[in-house]
């Protein structure tokens, strides 16, 4: 066997190397300093050989062997330049001139063309090249809305197609034609035509300028901007971007190949920045004067909210106010928030959106394993054996994750798809399990049951890991599969198989999203996940976890640090006297024990007059919590709303006073991924008229309301306050996450950060995980006569929750700009209905209206929208019921029904 | 109908055999794409109704068989015994020939012809021992030739037995490479990963040949018969036999064949009565030239635009959906039935030292006998010219043979007493190729041709690598200019360069011998690309030349 970390000796051009064994040799003779020309390889995907360029002589084969396609053995006599290799190089690149199109005076790319360098450093000037160029002149197509192709700059190096392929897991790039009219071709005619959903990769994987982004054109060149990493705003993967800037605005962004993405980005992180730079940017401070938001100074509108909550806590005390933290703002800002509430106004009444999303991954994992987080990193779902998918719909609301599924598909891990939805995973998978919506504790239930009663648990495991088995192997024995089959509608075959191929294989890792926790039963839910892989073992290793995917960019870093209105940060015990002690000494304060109340709950205090003001910090709640009905009139019923955003959401339209916000392009300071990890966030810009960083406004209330909440310059003189706090990232510096970013727990700063969690001992008080038996309950509302629809509600790969960032990013715009519903087939012939036609959905709360299109993607009886658009909120359909563990509301489905309407007002 | 033993087989065999003999005349017409249907199709009923008509019925077998070769004398019959084959035949010839020959045993002197023993006289017929000797759309008829006798034979061997026998038999592949057979098998028996499968190779997009069409429509059991030996040797269950969707014949008769052999049992579980099972299916090329690359044609049945890849790692170990995988071509397929049937020793004796057996050639151009022939390894291409193919007609004179294809090269009259083998072909520059033969006379403007070889590999190019898709362009260019008259000086040194580059750096074989035409002929024929570019003549007088 080939050990890539054996250095074996090779000799190259006559002198001795030490090279790694079984390694790609042109990528290892790159390294030891012999620049070996070459267009067309490209690290992450396979090697095309196809430019040529990296021909070397090996001694014992008699024909020319691109390095590019070789692996390093020991011994290896190697030819890497004398006058034919570099005569060969020089001609073909001369060939290769001859079929370009030179000009690089108005390209976007020039500056960091491939070829463009190469034909600088063989000095093929046009008096020095051989071959006229005979260009086709073929028209470019700019039909996507991210790129253009433009063919006659295309070398035809394959890199955008091995990367769609191998990469993306796409596979819409291909040649087409052949010989010297071979092009690259998404769709036929065009690429719009293609299910091209606009990532980039190919871009990114391009040596020269045939495939450019389209927002970019003209706007500057690599030159003339400046280059910062920073991370991305959306989703909770993180994924490290380098974004380019020119006179104060975002012209590009690209993945900066570091993890978690390795370079990859979706459409929505490297074209959705648009918004940065929107007119409707929020840039002066707004108080209601008149019932009308009228621009203010500074002071004037601080000065008015100190005044303002004094008066209501003097006159209600401190629990009848309520802040909410942003899962979109940064650790530092949502520390200070959280503090803010503790110390200056003296309540735990504070939450964040975690709790419409994965309050109840914080409750049901911490209560079996020990910490409600991801218990692996992304990277190692690429190299597992199997990964069981629950209720994600990855590919498009965690794009990266989706494509690493897919790699990990290609390298022959089973996929297994727990989804109502045929999901673009569920139809590559090897098992898509169709369940009904709600029903998956019944599913996992008698998974569980199948691998007990087959004895293929994992019993070492369970004997030495965990408590409570007998407890659970008696419950799910009541769930035979026939009856599971009845309960679920996934015929038993299905579920014996799915059940077996976890069990049996030797790494699995289970992934899960919305479809889980969304309902009243969310925490239960996740705690019969973690017991199928606490029987079967597959947790505690690399390559073997649960996998809760974050849905917002920071909403991980949000409660590890303390937005939550039952912990400190770094999810410290409020009724722990030594914490308690630890916080008091250094924030100088005293702090209320008592939890406060989550935001879910916070809602019908407000009705009853129990809240009487709230402080909201980047969070579109009017539109994400349900019931909308409900949420309008708590909000009205408000003494004061406080909104602090960047745009003039639907919520600051009824608040009393809005405070500018910089947005993540503007600011210093950390978010916390979905895998633990820390990463940096830089400021790129400065923010737009008066707009100041969340924390600074924070303080600058707090010193106005006469209290002290400490002295900060930066934010990184947050951080370090943090780290003197939260014992789990202690250890994380500034300076230690400049590059790479680094996962908690993370208590020293000699400690490298944790991979996985639990691989010796889970946190619970006993060092075992806990293993709980949950019984399946029903929806508490199922389709019935009156509205026989299940709504499924979710996301689209193109808008990101409200869309105020995503709907003000003109290329996602093109792609979806109007709220639909999806329908199956069968059931739109029944009703008559086409796609485009108007329908009003009606659930039992309200209703809204849309276009219908036809999606066979939903089964019969399902329909499926997004909650993006403001002009159909779907939150006016569902209603107020709660998961009495965590308060997650049932934001998942609703029944409803269907109607058809003349048109859309 | 299933055979489920040797001796079932043998009496089947025996059955069939006393069948064809218990005729007192056997008539084959050549039913093949060398002959219209039409001519076919009359001169069989012609055949029947004469026939019938003298009462001969249940003593004359009339059937279709296989391109007899002769094609430029066509259409052809043979009768049997005796071998006679009438040539030019018309459905009136057949009155006389049922009368005279069928009924009164006196052959019709003036439809045979001389030069049709001068054909066959240097001729081996090893692989096409049955066209034109049986019904190829009878299995019955493949039975009666000792048939799948071969396959109960290597049956009854090891695998790593039969292995061994295909070695010391010195075959090598018939697609162009000559890479050894018997140790190709061995790669592929010793890998490891598994399921391993087998794949003939019958994507022959050379133009003007048509040595593998005339096998599978002639004697398609041959290539299955072949095809089941190598999976039991090397370890297979599963074959294919890619073919051009342009050979709709073949592709017919090989269908039919494989359904009879399944019938019969031959293809399917538990072959005659053993452990061993195989299955064959086809798969229809697209009509892409570089589809015959062995990569290209693996990309193809994945269900990928046909690109050739880098080797290594070679098919044997990583082929077909990264599977080891036997990629052989029909015609060294067809020729291991008579390794296994009659041993190694008895087929070496055919051949030179090193390139042993016969290969079946596609004869065209400006020769007197053109069509299809079979030629033991190291004949001279002078015999093969001039004895089978009776030299050049119209008192023209030969200027140049090209050998291997479009990418094979032009040898002068001066080289034509070489060897026809695989080391003595390399050692002048062209290669063996797939089987074709092309005769040119002095009227040929060899710069033209090259030209014309040129356009042909440019134009079927797969456009993957750089070399190849670019380069051939830029020569296609300036031999182009070079035929207008255009052509200067530095052309021919740039030519002789880039050249050089496209075969030394391109990434298949369709690039690495496309130059082959240009180097041969600046080798062979300089004069005439000197005419072209300073004297502003072209000798041939067949370019275009404007003279300023």
């Amino acid at each position: 066997m080939m050990n890539k970390n054996r250095l074996v000796k090779i000799y190259v051009d006559g002198k001795e190397v030490l090279a790694r064994e079984g390694e790609n040799l042109l990528k290892e003779l790159r390294r030891l300093g012999f620049d070996i020309p070459g267009l067309c390889y490209y690290e992450k995907a396979s090697p095309r050989a196809s430019c040529r360029l990296c021909l070397v002589k090996i001694e014992g084969t008699n024909k020319l062997v691109p390095a590019c396609s070789t692996t390093v053995k020991e011994g290896m006599k190697i030819v890497a330049f004398d006058d034919e290799l570099e005569e060969i190089r020089r001609l073909i690149l001369d060939l290769i001139l001859s079929e370009h199109d030179c000009d690089c005076i108005t390209c976007e790319k020039n500056g960091y063309c491939l070829l463009q360098d190469l034909a600088y450093r063989y000095g093929l000037d046009e008096e020095h090249r051989l071959f006229k160029a005979s260009l086709r002149r073929l028209p470019k197509d700019t039909s996507s809305p991210v790129l253009i192709y433009d063919p006659n700059k295309c070398i035809r190096c394959g890199r955008c197609i091995a990367a769609c392929e191998e990469i993306q897991g796409k596979g819409i790039l291909s040649f087409a034609y052949r010989g010297s009219e071979t092009i690259v071709m998404a769709g036929i005619p065009s690429w719009s035509d293609s299910l091209c959903d606009g990532c980039g990769e190919c871009i990114q994987a391009c040596p020269v300028g045939a495939l450019i982004e389209k927002p970019s054109v003209g706007k500057g060149r690599i030159w003339e901007v400046t280059r910062i990493r920073t991370t991305c705003p959306y989703c909770g993967i993180g994924c490290q971007i380098e974004v380019w800037i020119k006179n104060g605005r975002i012209i590009k962004i690209l993945g900066a190949d570091l993890p978690p993405n390795y370079g990859s980005l979706c459409v929505k992180g490297r074209f959705g920045y648009e918004h940065v730079h929107s007119p409707d940017r929020l840039t002066r401070p707004l108080i209601r004067i008149n019932d009308k938001l009228t621009p203010v100074s500074w002071d004037e509108a601080l000065d008015y909210v100190a005044k303002r909550l004094n008066e209501i806590i003097n006159k209600y005390g401190p629990d009848s106010i309520y802040v909410l933290g942003s899962s979109k703002a940064t650790n530092e800002s949502n520390y200070i928030l959280q503090k803010f509430a503790r110390v200056v106004i003296g309540t735990n009444n504070v939450d964040n959106s975690a709790r419409l999303c994965h309050a109840p991954t914080l409750y049901g994992l911490k209560a079996v394993l020990g910490a409600g987080a991801m218990t692996n990193s992304i990277n190692e779902l690429e190299k597992t054996d199997c990964i069981l998918i629950f209720g994600s719909n990855a590919t498009e609301t965690h794009p990266i994750i989706g494509s690493i599924i897919k790699r990990a598909k290609r390298r022959g891990a089973k996929i297994i798809v727990v989804d109502p939805l045929c999901t673009e995973l569920a139809k590559i998978a090897d098992i898509w399990l169709p369940i009904r919506p709600g029903t998956d504790i019944a599913l996992v239930n008698g998974m569980m049951n199948y691998i007990i009663s087959h004895d293929l648990i994992d019993n070492t495991f369970v004997k030495s890991r965990c408590e409570g088995f007998e407890e659970l192997s008696k419950l799910v024995a009541k769930y035979d599969l026939d009856k599971v089959e009845k309960i679920t509608g996934v015929p038993k075959g299905k579920i014996e198989a799915a059940a077996k191929a976890y069990a049996t294989a030797k790494n699995a890792c289970i992934v899960y999203c919305m479809g889980i926790t969304q309902h009243v039963f969310g925490t239960k839910n996740v705690i019969a996940i973690a017991d199928l892989a606490l029987i079967t073992g597959h947790i505690g290793r690399k390559h073997n976890g649960i996998y809760p995917l974050r849905g917002h960019n920071n909403v991980q870093g949000a409660c590890d640090l303390g937005v939550l209105p039952d912990v400190l940060p770094g999810y410290q015990s409020l009724s722990d006297p030594n914490v308690i002690e630890k916080f008091e000494k250094v924030w100088k304060a005293k702090i209320p024990k008592k939890p406060g109340l989550a935001v879910t709950e916070a809602i019908d205090a407000a009705i009853k007059g129990k809240i009487k003001a709230m402080y909201i910090m980047g969070f579109n709640i009017l539109l994400t919590h349900p019931n909308r009905d409900m949420v309008e009139r708590a909000l009205k019923n408000l003494e004061l709303l406080i909104v602090q955003d960047i745009f003039l959401t639907e919520t600051a339209q009824i608040a009393h006073v809005v405070l500018p916000a910089a947005c993540w392009a503007e600011i210093d300071g950390t978010y916390t991924n979905t895998e633990r990890r820390i990463l940096r966030v830089r400021k790129l810009i400065d923010p737009p008229g008066e707009a100041k960083p969340d924390w600074w406004i924070i303080c600058e209330i707090a010193k106005r309301m006469g209290k002290d909440i400490g002295e900060y310059s930066s934010a990184k003189d947050i951080w370090d306050e943090i780290r003197l706090l939260v014992p789990i990232y202690s250890g994380i510096t500034y300076e230690r996450i400049e590059e790479k970013g680094i996962q908690w727990p993370c208590p020293s700063e000699g400690h490298p950060g944790t991979g996985f969690l639990y691989d010796a001992e889970f946190k619970t008080p006993s060092g075992k995980a806990r293993l709980i038996p949950v019984d399946y309950e029903p929806l508490i509302e199922e389709p019935n006569d009156e509205y026989p629809y299940l709504l499924i509600i979710g996301r689209s790969l193109y808008h990101f929750h409200t869309s105020h960032m995503t709907r003000r990013s003109r290329p996602l715009r093109e792609y979806v700009d109007s709220p639909y519903v999806e329908m199956n087939p069968a059931d739109m012939k029944k009703l008559k209905l086409n796609t485009g036609d108007c329908v009003r959905l009606v659930s039992r709360k309200g209703s809204i209206e849309l276009f219908v299109l036809e999606s066979s993607r939903v089964p019969p009886g399902v329909l499926f929208t997004t909650f993006h658009f403001s002009e159909t909120p779907v939150n006016k359909m569902t209603d107020y019921l709660l998961d009495p563990i965590s308060k997650i509301p049932e934001l998942k489905v609703v029944p409803c029904r269907i109607e058809r309407v003349e048109n859309i007002v | 109908m299933r055979i489920s033993s040797i001796e079932e087989l043998r009496s089947v065999i025996e059955k069939e055999r006393k069948r064809l003999l218990s005729f007192k005349y056997r008539v084959y017409v050549v039913s093949a794409s060398c002959t219209s249907p039409r001519d076919t199709s009359s001169i069989i009923s012609a055949f029947e109704e004469s026939v019938k008509e003298l009462a001969l019925s249940h003593k004359v077998l009339i059937s279709p068989t296989g391109c007899l070769g002769i094609c430029a004398m066509g259409p052809n019959v043979r009768i049997e015994p005796g071998g006679y084959i009438y040539v030019k035949m018309t459905a009136e010839k057949t009155k006389r020939v049922s009368t005279l020959h069928l009924a009164e045993d006196r052959p019709v002197k003036e439809y045979l012809s001389e030069e049709v023993a001068l054909f066959f006289k240097k001729q081996v017929r090893l692989v096409l021992r049955n066209v034109g000797r049986i019904n190829p759309e009878r299995i019955e008829d493949y039975f009666a030739m000792g048939g799948y006798l071969a396959l109960a034979k290597a049956l009854s061997m090891k695998p790593s037995e039969v292995i061994a026998e295909v070695k010391r038999s010195g075959l090598r592949g018939r697609g162009g490479a000559g890479f050894p057979t018997g140790l190709k098998w061995e790669i592929v028996a010793r890998a490891t990963d598994e399921p391993k499968y087998v794949i003939a190779n019958l994507d022959e997009g050379d133009p003007g040949v048509f040595a593998n069409r005339a096998l599978a429509e002639g004697d398609p059991h041959a290539i299955i018969e072949g095809m089941l030996i190598a999976g039991y040797a090397v370890g297979a269950s599963k074959g294919f036999i890619y073919v051009r969707s342009e050979y709709p014949l073949a592709v017919r008769r090989l269908r039919l064949a494989i359904k009879q052999a399944r019938e019969y049992g031959l293809i399917g579980n538990n072959i005659l009565g053993t452990d061993f099972s195989f299955d064959i299916e086809i798969f229809l090329g697209a009509g892409a030239f570089v589809a015959g690359e062995e990569t290209a044609l693996i990309a193809s049945i994945e269900g990928k635009r046909a690109i050739p890849r880098q080797k290594p790692p070679y098919p044997a170990t990583h082929g077909l959906w990264g599977k080891p995988t036997l990629v052989n071509n029909v015609e060294t397929l067809a020729n291991i039935p008579l390794i296994i049937s009659k041993g190694s020793g008895w087929f070496a004796q055919f051949g030179t030292e090193r390139s042993k057996g016969t290969k079946i050639f596609s004869l065209t151009g400006h020769i007197r006998r053109s069509g299809l022939i079979e030629v033991p390894l190291g004949i001279t291409l002078r015999e093969i010219v001039y004895d089978i193919g009776g030299g050049i007609p119209d008192g023209h004179k030969l200027k140049a043979v090209q050998i291997g294809g479009p990418s094979g090269g032009f040898l002068p009259d001066s080289l034509l007493d070489i060897p026809v083998d695989y080391e003595s072909l390399n050692a002048v520059g062209v290669i063996m190729g797939s089987g074709g033969i092309v005769v040119y006379d002095e009227t040929t403007c060899m710069v033209d041709s090259a030209k014309f070889f040129i356009e042909f590999c440019m134009k079927e190019s797969c456009g993957h690598c750089a070399p190849c898709r670019i380069g051939l362009v830029r020569i296609y260019e300036i031999l182009d200019r070079i035929t207008r008259g255009a052509g200067v000086k530095e052309d021919l040194d740039l030519l002789e360069k880039l050249c050089k580059v496209v075969s030394k750096a391109s990434l298949c074989g369709l690039g690495q011998t496309a130059p082959n035409p240009v180097m041969t002929t600046l080798k062979y024929f300089k004069d005439e690309y000197n005419a072209h570019i300073f004297e502003k003549r072209c000798p041939a007088g067949k370019c275009p030349i404007k003279r300023s």
